[in-house]
């Protein structure tokens, strides 16, 4: 209890401290760590490591929530830059770091260890910075974000491999359970398609069963109960538990209850997250530093710089526009949370002697608390330079990076027209629905239909209210509605707001509200049909047609007329009478009237 | 049997005087059809491919209309630009009007002798119609000589059961010529 009092306090105090100064969350938290941890304060046990080891699961739910961003195919589309660049970075960085090792006289071994160790960066901190930058769907973003899915994979491997370079012959992890190789490969196999078919197959009805209990607790268990029954499973067959539920994300990224998971974990993802940073700075060992701190900086440094020239040396080969390069750059350049792993993994086999070790977990912990900080120096002093150039090459990312340019709320009678009329144009929409059986149904006529109750920040946030143009709140609650709109007016902004209005007194309770257009539902087709009638009592189409139009037009005034009486029954009902009698003289008097006397004009000499 | 079309624009054919009774006395003829655009497309939301299935039974096509600005009233305008289109009117392929003849029925404000290099108008009716005559050349049409009634307004009942009567009367030999 004292222990979460401190941590939260340290968040609560530092988080929002270093937002202000435009440094970030994650430069935040790993000062508040550096602060309460037993180098400075001491205000937390000497657990830490523990701390940190129950945090990391926020990394294993991050990456679950990536997977969720990224269908398959997209995935497919991403091969290149997941095997070519990720795969490059991996093996150019672990030689030079192995080089490095062997010219200050290491054993082989020991530097290849060390460099394979070395060459991974750190997830966490680079997806989170990106993320709170908005750079995910930058091209360096995406690459980066491929590296690091390549690293998160070669660990696997790198558990397998690390045992054999031991100096005294230890067991690997393979059989550490009690399995051949192949039968492990077996285990992992069936492993993986469990979770891709389960995912396709079990997960859509178990979650239709769950949103139609109506429990929004239990549906909170569940996606819990998911994540966490994915990442035990990865660990009884020894891979890692970031990429099962990475994979499972990805199995999930087609489903309609995708907006609803991911609004369900993202507030565990973010706290774990938080923790986990905070167990990073607490961790930096300051005694280490203080009694070597030119050797440690000069490590951290060397750390840094190789893994920059060989970033930079990439991103050049797989030519990304010259601003993007630079982020690639920046953000990569740390030593990542599976070298902690890694770096105890290989104590424990003696495959590294502690004295090895130990400055190197310093070491890396210091980059990554620095990561941060290059990510501000790229932002501030490098990325200016690319100023214009980036304006131009910068236009075609946006056009079609697929990301989500309206929300449409609700999916009944009105919200099916607009989205069928706005896909049909090529706009893309996302659309929540809050009823599980509509839901079905509509599925089968192939429509793209997410559960969840659109009231909910969370799920707005999720279906990317944060980068969307505009919402349609096209749900026929006018209170739920309501109660929308003021979500979006403090928490998004600049999103622009259309309404479907039931009334005259809804759309002025939803002007006042803030919505930017609204449409009152039965007003334009009632005057559809009316026009419709005039004609077939023989009126001419288009004066039928100019008269509806005039109405139209003088009503949607009266409206507005109305809406701007700040609720003051007595003006209203003397506007409304007078409205009336204008509507009614201009009807009556009729523009073919004025038109008449110009035909006469004309006629004149 | 239609030989003749008639594409009639009028904005206000209710308050109209004398283009309504040109239009009746044409319907009355069974060779003629009076397509009334303004009726048909009160949103100026124009069907191609009807309008063009249309072209194609007809042998003639009248335009009448009054003289709004010099010009056409504007749904005709938005009917030139859409019905005629490359690959149908003129163009590679665009042969479907070939052959088929143009004829301009107009009606005036003014009187004649406003058209005239000295008149308030300053230039012959015709030379307003040169953006049609050219249309009908290009889209390899005839373009006949113009029906214009002038001072449309200012004609009497009488008046205007006379031009109604000569409409009529080159109507039907449009049609025996044919
Ligand atoms: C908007 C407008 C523009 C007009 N422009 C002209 C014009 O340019 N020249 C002209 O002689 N008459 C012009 N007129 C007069 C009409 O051509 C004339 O009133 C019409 O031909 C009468 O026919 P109707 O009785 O069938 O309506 C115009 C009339 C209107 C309403």
């Amino acid at each position: 209890m004292y222990q979460a009092f401190i941590f939260l306090l340290a968040a609560v105090v530092s988080v929002p401290i270093a937002k202000r100064l435009g440094l970030g969350s994650v430069l935040g938290y790993l000062l508040a760590g550096t602060i309460i941890g037993p180098y400075a304060l001491g205000l937390v046990g000497h657990n830490v490591e523990g701390i940190m080891h129950f945090a990391e699961f926020g990394v294993v739910m991050m990456l679950f929530l990536v997977g969720l961003e990224l269908r398959p195919a997209l995935l497919w589309q991403m091969r290149l830059p997941i095997l070519g660049l990720g795969g490059l970075q991996v093996v150019l960085t672990t030689v030079l770091f192995s080089a490095i090792g062997l010219l200050l006289g290491f054993a082989w071994q020991t530097s290849l260890a060390v460099g394979l160790i070395l060459a991974l960066s750190s997830t966490a901190i680079v997806l989170q910075s990106m993320n709170e930058k908005g750079l995910m769907n930058t091209e360096a973003g995406q690459n980066a974000f491929a590296v690091l899915l390549f690293q998160d994979i070669a660990v696997i491997p790198m558990l397998a491999l690390l045992p054999l370079l031991a100096m005294t012959p230890s067991s690997d992890v393979a059989s550490s359970i009690g399995l051949s190789g192949w039968q492990h490969g077996l285990v992992v196999l069936c492993a993986i398609s469990a979770i891709i078919i389960g995912g396709r197959l079990l997960l859509r009805p178990l979650f239709r069963i769950i949103a139609s209990t109506k429990l929004r607790e239990i549906f909170t268990a569940t996606a819990l109960l998911l994540v966490i029954g994915i990442a035990l499973l990865m660990d009884l067959v020894g891979l890692s538990a970031a990429l099962g539920t990475f994979i499972a994300g990805v199995v999930l990224a087609d489903n309609e209850y995708r907006h609803e998971l991911e609004a369900e974990i993202e507030p565990f993802k973010g706290l774990l997250l938080g923790l986990f940073f905070i167990s990073v700075g607490a961790s930096i060992n300051f005694d280490l530093l203080m009694q070597e701190p030119l050797v440690i900086l000069g490590l951290v440094l060397a750390l840094i710089l190789v893994k920059f020239t060989v970033l930079i040396a990439l991103a050049k080969l797989f030519k990304l526009q010259t601003s993007q390069q630079w982020t690639f750059t920046f953000a990569l350049a740390q030593g990542g949370e599976f070298c902690f792993v890694l770096f105890s993994f290989t104590s424990q086999h003696h495959i590294l002697p502690e004295h090895v070790t130990a400055p190197l977990v310093v070491v890396v912990a210091l980059s990554m608390a620095f990561t941060p900080l290059l990510m501000i120096i790229n932002e501030r002093w490098v990325q200016p330079m690319f100023v214009s150039q980036q304006d131009n090459d910068q236009l075609p990312d946006t056009i079609d990076d697929g990301v989500t340019q309206v929300i449409i709320a609700g999916f009944g009678r009105f919200g099916q027209i607009v989205d069928r009329s706005l896909t049909l144009n090529g706009f893309s929409t996302t659309v929540l629905e809050h009823n599980a059986a509509q839901i079905e149904y509509l599925r089968k006529f192939g429509h793209k239909v997410f559960y969840g109750d659109a009231s909910r920040q969370e799920l707005l946030h999720a279906a990317g209210a944060d980068t969307a143009k505009l919402l349609v709140v096209a749900i026929d609650d006018h209170e739920k509605a309501l109660e929308i709109v003021r979500i979006c007016k403090v928490h998004y902004p600049h999103l622009k707001l259309f309404a479907r209005a039931s009334g005259r007194i809804q759309a002025h309770e939803f002007h006042k509200a803030g919505v930017d257009v609204f449409v009152r539902e039965t007003f334009h087709s009632a005057l559809n049909l009316s026009e419709q009638v005039m004609t077939s009592l023989g009126l001419h189409a288009y004066d039928a047609h100019r008269a509806i139009r005039n109405f139209r037009k003088l009503d949607e005034r009266h409206v507005r007329d109305i809406i701007k009486l700040e609720g003051d029954t007595k003006d209203y009902v003397s506007m409304s009478q007078k409205n009336r009698k204008e509507l009614e003289e201009v009807l009556k008097s009729d523009i073919n009237d004025i038109e008449e006397l110009e035909d006469m004009q004309w006629g004149e000499k | 049997m239609t030989k003749i079309l008639i594409i009639y624009a009028h904005p206000n054919p209710q308050k109209s005087r004398l283009n309504k009774q040109l239009a009746f006395a044409a319907r009355t003829l069974d060779f003629v059809t009076v397509h009334d655009l303004y009726q048909h497309y009160p949103d100026f939301d124009i069907d191609v491919a009807h309008e063009q299935a249309l072209l194609d039974k007809a042998d003639v096509v009248v335009f009448q209309h009054p003289i709004y600005w010099y010009s056409c009233p504007s749904l005709m305008k938005e009917w030139l630009d859409l019905v005629l289109h490359n690959g149908y009117a003129y163009g590679k392929g665009g042969d479907q009007l070939t052959g088929k003849r143009w004829l301009s029925a107009i009606s005036t404000g003014a009187d004649q002798s406003a058209y005239k290099s000295d008149g308030s108008h300053g230039h012959e009716l015709d030379q307003f119609l040169l953006p049609f005559k050219q249309t009908a050349h290009y889209c390899a049409m005839t373009f006949l000589p113009p029906f214009i009634s002038h001072q449309a307004r200012q004609l009497n009942d009488a008046g205007i059961q006379q031009q109604a009567q000569q409409y009529k009367t080159l109507l039907n030999n449009l049609y025996v010529q044919l």
